[in-house]
């Protein structure tokens, strides 16, 4: 055996839903930690490593919230699995942590007891430790401890030093082995037994922790306007709308700082070398492209700080309780809620997060649905043609009418999304019904800076990673396709005329111009495949390289000139339902593991984006907007 | 003594205690002993106390049920299965 300070330590965090433990994770680890996924399944694996004092190396793996070890979702299969050591390629964990909220410790002790079975080696944390003795519960840490037969520590995960008790312990871990006997016997536990355990636990319970004498009574209060059957669903629209407000206005300042940068850069590089290819490459290809979609970090972060701070706060799962009947209607799981709404950064996490319905049909629905909410990679095309096309004014005295239309533009997507659910549930799955509501409403708590500034920052460094391979390697691609083959020796009328996006571009014109699109919106749409916001840049790079030295930062006035609104609505209704985005095509593959459903949404969602841009065109032409 | 009933059909403001679990007549499209899992690892075992804290905008459903010191949301048809006193 190696020596005791050199050996490395394997740990997993397993607890219930909302105990914490996700804080824990991060208070450990940092910005030390990665989200990968498990192999042949596509359930995120966050681990991370961090030193214990005295200096021996510790892995850590969060593993997916689970009440019990039955495995009812493949999220607990997972956490299940890992447990147990049943998963190829991930060894057993030395140690469980398993981390429970000290406010309410229930259902975690259900858990621990269930664990124990397995004959790991546990020790149990007690987080959120400062919460309860403010409530004035009172823990007998001794007497829980040898009631249960394991360490019990406790811990504020959302403080600096809050973490301090559970690292002193981690050095003693090693000298205990988790014993294998458990493992091979180990079953899923019968009615009778989760029954018994739970008795077990109410037990120790009131052995070990004296109740507060008066009940914690904030949440409550709290609830009684949140959950407000008017109310509430008030406030949830409220909070919606202002989500939306302040990704269209508070972002502001920031990107025209962003969008200034580069153009400045875009003109020293053009003057600092001489006309010719290299220089268009670097100021269009290189600058102009990969800066208008960096341009759209601040909207995207202000929009995560919202999911973040929702979801930190509690009122996530509140959202979810008021949507249900309202999703039901539309054959839709109050549980998809959360799914859908992270789709409005992103369909791809999103769509991910739909892991937590455990029901088959469920769980396809969200997906089917969930590219149709208006993710954050919309956000450029619609604001770049909202800013050329509709005037900046205020309507009914203090809305701003652009901020409208981009709620507008938000609302179609969420109601065409239940539309599609609904027409999904009575054409396909006609017999079946929707899978039982059940989760838990956790106390209120106040989000802590350190845990969504690390949120943030993680979703910050995915954009720009993405904004750096795909989306950069696209702008290359339309840069080149739109540069070569060069004009020949004393042609007349714009280079890209000859080029071979061009061609492309018009070869598909003709299937597009009933939509009002003309060959330049055709072209730009071929990279926007890649990622919705490439064609805000493709655009820039068509018009920009067509139009000569000065356009290139003022893509929307060059719009506002070559198009009609009638077009420049069309391609916005367009984008409320095309399938334009390989990456959701990829996920979708991956989490439902077929091509079918790949096919089925590609399919309704070219289709929809078809008519709808169809008719908008007819409409808006026919009002005198052509 | 007062008669039990279901939970399913109490209203806002009920309290009182799990007296059994019936998840056999459920009109879920679980499992009867799947539900009942459910259920006792959501905390509803025999002798916890519960109380409706909040009934959903249409139809008064989905319910938050104070149980012990935890909420718990589960639709009406669900809460069916639980017998209450």
């Amino acid at each position: 055996m190696l020596a005791p300070n050199t050996s490395t330590l394997n740990l997993a965090l397993v607890g219930t839903p909302n105990s914490g433990k996700t804080s824990l994770f991060n208070a450990l680890t940092g910005s030390r930690q990665r989200a990968t996924n498990y192999p042949g399944v596509t359930i995120e694996k966050k681990a991370g490593m961090f030193a214990s004092p005295a200096g021996r190396t510790i892995n850590v793996i969060d593993l997916p919230g689970t009440y019990s070890l039955r495995g009812r979702s493949p999220d607990e299969e997972i956490s299940r699995d890992v447990v147990l050591g049943r998963l190829a390629n991930e060894v057993r964990p030395d140690c469980l942590i398993c981390v429970a909220d000290a406010t309410n410790l229930r259902l975690s002790l259900r858990l621990v007891l269930e664990l124990k079975r397995t004959g790991a080696s546990i020790v149990l944390v007690l987080n959120m430790f400062d919460i309860a003795k403010r409530r004035g519960i009172m823990i007998d840490l001794d007497q829980l401890s040898s009631e249960l037969g394991i360490p019990v520590v406790t811990a504020i995960a959302v403080r600096k030093e809050g973490s301090h008790e559970l690292l002193m312990q981690i050095d003693a871990f090693v000298s205990r082995q988790p014993d294998t006997d458990g493992l091979d016997s180990w079953q899923p536990l019968s009615a009778q037994e989760l029954r018994g355990m739970q008795k077990q636990a109410d037990a120790i319970i009131r052995s070990a922790v004296t109740p507060p004498s008066k009940p914690e009574t904030l949440t409550s209060q709290i609830d009684a306007v949140v959950l407000h059957p008017i109310a509430g669903l008030l406030i949830l629209l409220g909070i919606l709308f202002v989500m939306f407000q302040a990704v269209f206005s508070w972002a502001q300042p920031a990107m025209e700082l962003l969008s200034n940068g580069f153009a400045y850069l875009g003109l020293l590089v053009h003057n600092a070398l001489p006309d010719g290819l290299m220089q268009s490459f670097l100021q269009y290809g290189v600058i102009s492209g990969v800066g208008s979609v960096i341009v759209f970090l601040p909207q995207i972060l202000i929009l995560f700080l919202f999911i973040l701070l929702l979801e930190d706060f509690g009122y996530m799962a509140r959202a979810a309780f008021l949507m249900d009947r309202i999703m039901g209607g539309a054959g839709l799981h109050g549980r998809a809620f959360i799914p859908l709404l992270s789709s409005f950064a992103c369909a791809i996490p999103g769509i991910m997060a739909a892991r937590v319905i455990d029901n088959r049909r469920d769980r396809l629905t969200t997906i089917l649905i969930a590219p149709l909410m208006t993710c954050s990679a919309r956000i450029p095309v619609y604001t770049l043609i909202i800013s050329a096309f509709i005037p900046q004014r205020e309507v009914f005295g203090l809305i701003n009418l652009q901020g409208l239309v981009m709620f507008g533009l938000y609302t179609a997507g969420i109601a065409s999304a239940l539309a599609v659910s609904f027409v999904v549930k009575f054409m396909m799955w006609r017999e079946y019904e929707a899978s039982p509501f059940m989760m838990e409403l956790p106390d209120y708590k106040l989000p802590r800076v350190k845990s969504v500034a690390l949120g943030l920052y993680m979703r910050a460094k995915m954009f720009l990673q993405r904004a750096g391979t795909t989306i950069f390697s696209m702008m290359v691609l339309i840069w080149f396709l739109a540069s070569f083959p060069q004009p020949p020796i004393g042609a007349s009328g714009p280079a890209i005329n000859y080029s071979f996006a061009a061609y492309i571009g018009n070869a598909i014109e003709p299937l597009l111009a009933p939509l009002g699109f003309n060959w330049q919106i055709a072209v730009a749409l071929i990279p926007g495949m890649a990622a919705r916001e490439v064609a805000v840049a493709a655009l820039g790079t068509v018009y920009a390289i067509e139009g000569g030295k000065e356009t290139a930062d003022q893509i929307g006035q060059v719009l506002a000139h070559n198009w009609s609104l009638a077009t420049a609505l069309s391609l916005m209704v367009w984008y409320i339902f095309a399938p334009q985005c390989a990456s959701t095509l990829a996920v979708i593959k991956r989490e439902t593991g077929s091509w079918k459903w790949v096919a089925v949404t590609f399919g309704y969602m070219l289709t929809l984006a078809y008519l709808a841009a169809l008719m908008t065109y007819n409409v808006a032409r026919f009002l005198g907007a052509g | 003594m007062t008669k039990p009933i279901r939970l399913g059909l109490a209203r806002r403001g009920f309290a009182g205690r799990i007296h059994a679990l019936q998840t056999e007549e459920c009109e879920t499209n679980l499992d009867p002993s799947e539900l009942e899992n459910r259920l006792i690892e959501m905390g509803f075992i025999e002798g916890a106390r519960v109380e409706i804290v909040h009934e959903g905008a249409i139809g008064n459903d989905p319910i938050a049920v104070r149980v012990d010191n935890a909420t718990m949301a589960i639709r009406r048809r669900e809460a069916m299965a639980i017998i209450v006193i």
